[in-house]
């Protein structure tokens, strides 16, 4: 029981590392994504050009949506965002920290992605081969225009028949591969070093403000999370009470009904009385009725003095409290 | 018990938790029925696009109707929404709540295999592999086929082995257009799917945050006082089965006293557990009668009874008990997981 509240209190204390634990899943997933992917270029002239860039760049939209949508904070700072201010002021910096941390977790994948494809080649090769300069390339030289167009066309698809063995072919795929990988270790580098500074320049500029935001932003999804955990809590005890006024009401019920003669050995008031009065086949069957056709109304107040744990002050929204002037379910 | 209780806490603050846990399964159940079928394309004119469209089409319906039938809260959304209004009014908006939820997580694992069928691109290959713009792939104007002839060499493009129209069109060539159109119908599927999701979930806080905490509070709570129901029955029956049988026993032992005329056995003061547990039956014959008379003639639903068991016992109304001081034993014990 110990070890589940510990796991318990570690999520609720660090909503971070959570977070990060998502942002790296969402990595290796496009990773294994790219792995799985069977990527076919259609070696047509226009299709290539759309297909590799779709390749590049759609993915990437859609894992960043996603990362946005798996993050639970993101929910958080909307909410924080929209809601009115009632008593408690919004304090935009706070909301801006919490934008900028989501944004920084959700543009991990699809960067991995991009580098990923670029490092690759293959939808670089698939995009641009029709766009190669066909002079710097022999055997390209004596063909006419539109032909040269198919040909490149075809570059990226090794099995052809017009390609098959043709040594310019490889030569288009090398040097249109080496721009992939070069394009792709210089993003790279750059997102590093920009990651790099970022980090170690920012205590250089407004410590304090960032110390706070970053307080209040744990704060306000901490506080969600308890009071949804305190709203499933106070509907479990809401039910239960609601339940117990039941089974009580449908024992005075049946009291009022009967002509029974009042009971001399009742129990002892400390033994709980787990029968409830209800104790033969026909009470059963009209206490179960009663539950479907006529729901007990959502307010527990007359449980009050019993059961001081429930205070329940104004009637809920859902609760229709009048007793019923129609017929009730009749006894079968 | 105490490790159970906390599993069970946890489950049941983490309702939703506990659903998006099953859709991931369903998701993952898709992709492995999907990577396990042995898809097999017909190859012929007019079946290639219903077996084609039958495979893109008609398992994620079964999975959309199977996310249903595994989620729990379905019978409780329909009970919510039949029961009579009685004393208890039904809030239309925590119905409307429920179903959404639902069908939320019912549309996962359709997705997917939509958009794992899609990428692979055998489907739309199989499907739509007659309608192969020939004109532009490959020579149109190869001399002596009529239009249903080929049709028919088109329709073998999926199946390589028997491909016979390599001058019609190149079969690498028509698998590969097939294939690319496959992909950006599926890439443009995902893309969609994430943009409604996200619109779904980021919009609702902007407009209706306060009417959403509500119905999400209360179709817990329907979920919850269902089950504490449930419990509460269970218990009230155990305790109910166990003081009808004590009952039967000691009106087994009285019925034998008075028919056997023999002087009550008053178990001595300091008898112990042992003799009382014993319900006054201590030999083989006594025993046997019992366990005969349990089979032939069970006792009335009915823990009032009267002094003198009277026929067959199902109790029509609640009888008045004609003995209302007899004492009552009741040693229901307190099983109680509330």
């Amino acid at each position: 029981m110990d070890r589940f509240r510990m796991i318990f209190q570690y999520f609720q204390s660090s909503s971070e590392s959570v977070m990060n634990g998502i942002c790296g899943l969402l990595a290796l997933a496009s990773v294994k994504m790219y792995t799985s992917f069977d990527f076919s270029c259609p070696c047509l002239p226009q299709y290539n050009v759309v297909y590799g860039l779709g390749i590049m760049f759609i993915p990437p939209i859609i894992l960043f949506l996603c990362g946005l949508i798996l993050n639970r904070q993101s929910l958080v700072m909307l909410e924080e965002w929209r809601r009115p201010a009632g008593r408690r002021k919004k304090d935009l910096a706070v909301i801006r920290y919490m934008c900028s941390s989501i944004m920084q977790r959700a543009m991990v994948a699809p960067v991995v992605w991009i580098v990923v494809t670029l490092l690759d080649g293959k939808c670089l090769i698939c995009a641009f081969s029709g766009s190669v300069d066909p002079e710097k390339f022999m055997g390209f030289g004596d063909v006419s225009t539109v032909q040269v167009q198919q040909l490149l066309a075809k570059v990226p698809c090794k099995d052809d028949e017009l390609t098959r063995n043709n040594t310019s072919r490889k030569a288009v795929s090398r040097y249109l591969r080496c721009w992939s990988q070069a394009l792709g270790w210089s993003i790279l580098l750059i997102l590093i070093i920009a990651a790099f500074l970022a980090r170690w320049l920012r205590p250089c500029f407004n410590q304090a403000t960032l110390l706070q935001a970053r307080h209040w932003s744990n704060y306000i999804d901490i506080e969600q999370k308890i009071f949804e955990e305190t709203c499933c809590e106070h509907s479990r005890l809401f039910a239960h009470k609601c339940i117990l006024h039941f089974f009580e009401s449908m024992r005075q019920e049946i009291k009022l009904h009967s002509f029974s003669l009042p009971r001399e050995g009742e129990e002892p008031e400390g033994e709980e009385d787990l029968l409830r009065g209800i104790t033969d086949q026909d009470q059963v069957n009209k206490l179960l009725k009663t539950w479907y056709y006529e729901k007990p109304p959502l307010d527990v107040s007359q449980a009050h003095q019993r059961h001081p744990l429930v205070q329940e002050r104004s009637p809920l929204p859902c609760a229709d409290n009048a007793r019923p002037k129609g017929p009730r379910c009749s006894h079968c | 018990m105490d490790k159970f209780r906390m599993i069970f806490q946890f489950f049941q603050s983490n309702q939703e938790s506990f659903m998006n846990g099953i859709c991931g399964i369903m998701a993952l159940a898709s992709t492995q029925m999907y990577s396990a079928f042995d898809f097999n394309c017909p190859c012929l004119p007019h079946y290639n696009l219903a077996y084609g469209l039958g495979i893109l089409l008609v398992p994620p319906f079964i999975l959309f109707l199977l996310g249903f039938v595994l989620n729990n809260n379905i019978s409780m959304l329909a009970e919510e929404w039949r029961r009579p209004q009685g004393q208890r009014g039904k809030d239309p908006s925590v119905l409307r709540y429920m179903f959404c939820s639902m069908a939320q997580r019912a549309m996962i694992a359709p997705a997917v295999w939509l958009s794992v069928t899609l990428l692979d691109g055998k489907c739309i290959t199989c499907a739509f592999c007659t309608s192969v713009p020939v004109e532009t792939l490959g020579n149109a104007s190869h001399p002596g086929l009529s239009q249903g002839e080929i049709q028919r060499v088109l329709a073998r493009i999926p199946c390589k082995e028997i491909y016979n129209g390599q001058q019609l069109i190149a079969n690498e060539v028509a698998i590969r257009y097939l294939r690319c159109i496959s992909q950006a119908l599926g890439w443009c599927f995902v893309l969609l799917m994430t943009t409604l999701a996200f619109l779904v979930r980021s919009l609702r806080p902007c407009f209706s945050q306060a009417a959403f905490l509500k119905s999400r509070y209360w179709s817990h709570y329907i979920d919850i006082e269902r089950k504490l129901f449930d419990e509460t029955c269970a218990e009230h029956a155990r305790s109910f089965a166990k003081v009808c049988i004590q009952q039967f026993f000691e009106g087994m032992s009285t019925d034998l006293v008075a028919a056997h005329c023999h002087l009550p056995r008053k178990a001595p003061a300091d008898a112990g557990e042992a003799a009382e547990k014993l319900l006054g039956i201590t030999d083989q014959g006594t025993m046997n009668m019992a366990l005969k008379s349990w089979h032939r003639c069970k006792p009335p639903l009915n823990l009032h009874p009267p002094a003198f068991p009277t026929g067959n016992g199902w109790a029509g109304e609640g009888q008045p008990p004609t003995h209302p001081s007899a004492p009552r034993r009741e040693t229901a014990a307190y099983y109680s997981w509330v």
